[in-house]
């Protein structure tokens, strides 16, 4: 092997979000030597981002059941969400928020006491009869108040965190196995192999393979580009969240909790027009059928504004008090982004990317699952993933708000357990590294390195991004998607040419941009070929030629192999843990 | 439009010492913030480094001095800057590179305070209850972001940035103190006894005029001040 350093460790964790410090915490506590890898110091990492809350089926404000929030959740996810993972999430949330509460996580507070809960998208009440308080919140900060509470957490907990190193690939042996991974570090240039008996992703998510999303800029998809290069296949990568309001032109973040506290949607009549879609859950059915309305109202010619492109979202009636107690954030972010402030006139709002529902193909004990020999789901060993990377898959077609929270600390606790098990039942000494454990790493940064003639990085990134936005938004078609898989394609090949002017070793963020376009891409190619190849329309995945969900050919999970730029297919999961299968129907609100 | 900037760059690799470099940028209608500048000045020379993830105001990555004042670029608009833009690192923290500063000192201080809840009591099954108006105690003092904008901004820390804890460890102790599920008050309070960890802070306030968030680490540390007297009366 070439001259690279190598440390040795228990377990890595890759990301240092609420998945991978909730991991971390479970592994440093059991004594485990853990590193925690982030390019991000951890408590800057998205999950910071989130607002509204995490979900749990408290009852503390009203009558709840966890086999409600199993229900809303299937529904929510057009049935092509795992139910034996789904009621694992469910019946286990009340637990995970409560001990969040104990490990300190500053939650608003009921009279009693206990954690306020606020409505939410497409959470109800006695299997879709009426909308629940089920979200349980920090005022809109809910995402800030988990992070910081788990990055607290992990202080107490000795937790060694490796600040602002970035992974670069997975390193498998010769049967398959997972035994660690290369990784940058950036102040200084060097590269590291990381010898592990047990890797957990915990990468996040992937937004910005869109020209418009919520998602910051680091959310680059490292951990699926890593495993897209080591023949792990991506699931489900053709369904994307679109938020129905991110602020139109900045496409920042305005939570569903608005909606939750009391906020509605207007068109340029002033009409609620979501009475008119959605009778019984009006404002707060789920995101992907909120957004379709939205752009239904734009394309209509309803739209607001000069340009007649985009909805307003009211919530001035709410009044100031209720505004700047429950909602501090969104105020300030409408002000400095919209320039309106909404005590007194309603936020532009568009439907904007958010959330990648399909990832790296797991179970609900957070071990990677890929077909082999005939077997849809054999385990990879030693390889973990949790939280927005994952698919496991408990969100189908669609999430439901404050799922994706809940997802995190309930994953990154399973996916821990489940490596603490590994190591001390099944590989309690080292797997031997592969001789050239390192050289693919080393050969991808050569190439950058010495690459003449090439690209350079943003315009190659800004390519792949319209396409994507044009091609993979929120309704598609047959011609715009073949011609989506044909751009995507030319523009994989320019990705493997980019060129950067800077060469020098300590923070060099224009190679780590060229790095993490080189994760972006495998994620941009994967989409644009699963949503291709769905003839269906199904959640989030809205298809002009096949505009019903066909259960009969389509109720199953793709999986797509970037190497071979093959798609698969495998079933969903029908079986719960315990309780009754829930059957496919028609989605009403 | 055109815009100019005065950055302060600084390459370990290859440069000797720091300078300030003179540079223009041709902005895109859709560049309203300060961040969206500085990535499309990078567009133009990839070598600039800098900071920054969310862009709007959360993380608390891409804090940096702005002509004179500490402040988050992602929030700060791009229309009523003074030009050329005179755009710094964090004051008083070793540079790394460009825009890029060495926050260990800074990080070292919060986690000096022993930044969670300490309640040796075993938890209910349910919630450790407190009251809406316990919960408000918290206002002002979770929403931190740890940007450091408000301890490089701080002469008591820039002095002693191994001995003063600075307003953001400070405004994270009092969190705690503040906190009714937390039983280690008096301890909190012994780790702070001392003529610098606590007492350098002279209430200058420049931590408040810099504050992103808009919290208020003076009034914090006033309160934490307020108790220790309490405590020897």
């Amino acid at each position: 092997m070439a001259n690279v350093a190598k440390r040795q460790f228990d377990a890595v964790i890759v990301g240092a979000g609420g998945a991978g410090m909730r991991a971390a915490l479970q592994l440093s506590e059991a004594g485990l030597k853990t590193a925690v890898l982030s390019k991000v110091f951890p408590t800057r990492s998205h999950t910071v981002a989130a607002q509204g809350g995490i979900s749990a089926s408290l009852g503390n404000v009203q009558e709840d059941k966890w086999e409600w929030h199993m229900y809303d959740t299937v529904k929510g996810s057009d049935w092509l969400g795992d139910q034996d993972a789904i009621e694992f999430m469910c019946k286990t949330a009340p637990e995970a928020v409560i001990e969040l509460e104990h490990f300190g996580m500053p939650f608003d507070r009921v009279e009693s006491g206990r954690i306020y809960q606020r409505p939410f998208g497409g959470h109800t009440a006695n299997f879709g009869e009426k909308p629940v308080q089920r979200a349980c919140a920090a005022a809109d900060r809910t995402g800030h108040a988990l992070l910081h509470t788990l990055y607290q957490r992990n202080v107490r907990a000795n937790t060694q965190f490796f600040v602002e190193w970035m992974a670069l690939d997975l390193i498998r042996d010769a049967d398959g196995d997972v035994v660690g991974v290369t990784a940058l570090e950036m102040e200084t240039g060097e590269v590291y192999v990381l010898h592990a008996k047990a890797v957990l992703f915990a990468t996040g998510g992937a937004g910005r393979i869109y020209a418009a999303s919520t998602n910051a800029f680091i959310n680059t998809g490292d951990g699926l580009g890593m495993c897209a290069r080591a023949g792990i296949p991506l699931e489900d990568m053709e369904f994307w969240q679109f938020h129905p309001t991110g602020v139109a032109g900045a496409g920042v973040l305005i939570t569903e909790g608005v909606r939750g506290e009391g906020g509605i949607l207007l068109n340029a009549n002033g009409e609620r027009f979501m009475e008119r879609y959605a009778p019984t859950l009006k404002d707060l059915a789920p995101r992907d059928f909120v957004s379709r309305c939205m752009a239904l109202e734009v394309l209509e010619g309803r739209g607001a504004g000069k340009n007649k492109d985009h909805v307003l979202l009211k919530l001035d009636h709410l009044g100031p008090e209720v505004i700047n107690h429950r909602l501090p954030s969104i105020r300030e972010i409408a002000i400095k982004f919209a320039g309106v402030d909404p005590i007194k006139e309603p936020i532009p709002v568009i439907p904007t990317t958010h959330y990648q529902m399909g990832g790296i193909p797991t179970n609900y004990l957070g071990e990677v699952m890929v077909p082999k020999d005939g077997n849809p789901e054999v385990r990879v060993n030693g390889f973990y993933a949790a939280g927005e990377c994952a698919c496991a898959s408990v969100h189908g077609a669609n999430r439901l708000g404050t799922n994706s929270l809940l997802d995190l600390v309930v994953f990154g606790k399973s996916a821990g357990d489940s490596m603490i098990e590994f190591i001390k039942n099944e590989r309690p000494t080292h797997k031997p590294l592969p001789e050239n454990a390192a050289d693919f790493s080393l050969a991808r940064i050569a190439r950058l390195e010495n690459q003449t003639g090439g690209e350079e990085v943003n315009v190659v990134r800004e390519a792949m991004q319209k396409t994507i936005q044009l091609r993979a938004g929120v309704f598609r078609n047959s011609e715009n998607m073949a011609l989506g898989v044909k751009e995507i394609a030319e523009v994989a090949e320019r990705a493997k040419r980019t060129q950067i002017k800077d060469k020098s070793k300590v923070w060099n963020t224009a190679r780590i941009e060229a790095l993490e376009l080189d994760n972006l891409i495998e994620v941009a190619v994967a989409t644009m070929i699963a949503a291709d190849a769905r003839k269906e329309s199904r959640g989030a995945h809205s298809h002009d030629d096949f505009e019903k969900r066909d259960d009969e050919n389509w109720m199953k999970h793709s999986l797509f192999f970037n190497q071979e730029r093959r798609l698969d297919y495998k079933p969903v999961h029908t079986k719960p843990l315990t309780v009754d299968y829930i059957p496919p129907k028609e989605r009403t609100f | 439009m055109k815009m100019q900037f005065k950055l302060y760059r600084y390459n370990p690799d290859v440069d000797a010492k720091p300078y300030m470099q003179d540079i223009e940028v041709e902005l895109e209608p859709s560049d309203k913030k300060l961040l969206d500048a500085l990535v499309r000045l990078k567009t133009v020379d990839d070598s600039l480094s800098f900071r920054r993830s969310c862009r709007e105001g959360v993380c608390g990555s891409d804090a940096m001095n702005i002509n004179g004042k500490n402040g988050l670029a992602c929030v700060t608009d791009i229309a009523g800057l003074k030009q050329p833009v005179e755009i710094r690192p964090l004051p008083g923290l070793p540079v790394i590179r460009d825009l890029i500063v060495d926050m260990t000192q800074f990080f070292k201080q919060y986690n000096s305070i022993k930044p969670y809840v300490i309640n040796d009591t075993p938890p209910p099954s349910h919630e450790r209850l407190q009251s809406p108006e316990d919960r408000e105690e918290l206002d002002g003092l979770y929403e931190c972001i740890l940007c450091a904008c408000c301890s490089t901004s701080c002469p008591s820390f820039w002095w002693n940035p191994d001995k003063f804890v600075g307003p953001a460890g400070l405004l994270a102790a009092y969190r705690f103190i503040a906190d009714t599920r937390d039983t280690a008050t008096n301890e909190r309070l012994d780790n702070l006894e001392d003529p610098y960890r606590l007492f350098r802070c002279h209430s200058i306030m420049n931590c408040v005029d810099v504050c992103p968030k808009h919290l208020n680490p003076t009034k914090a540390i006033g309160k934490i001040k307020e108790l220790m007297v309490k405590r020897i009366a």
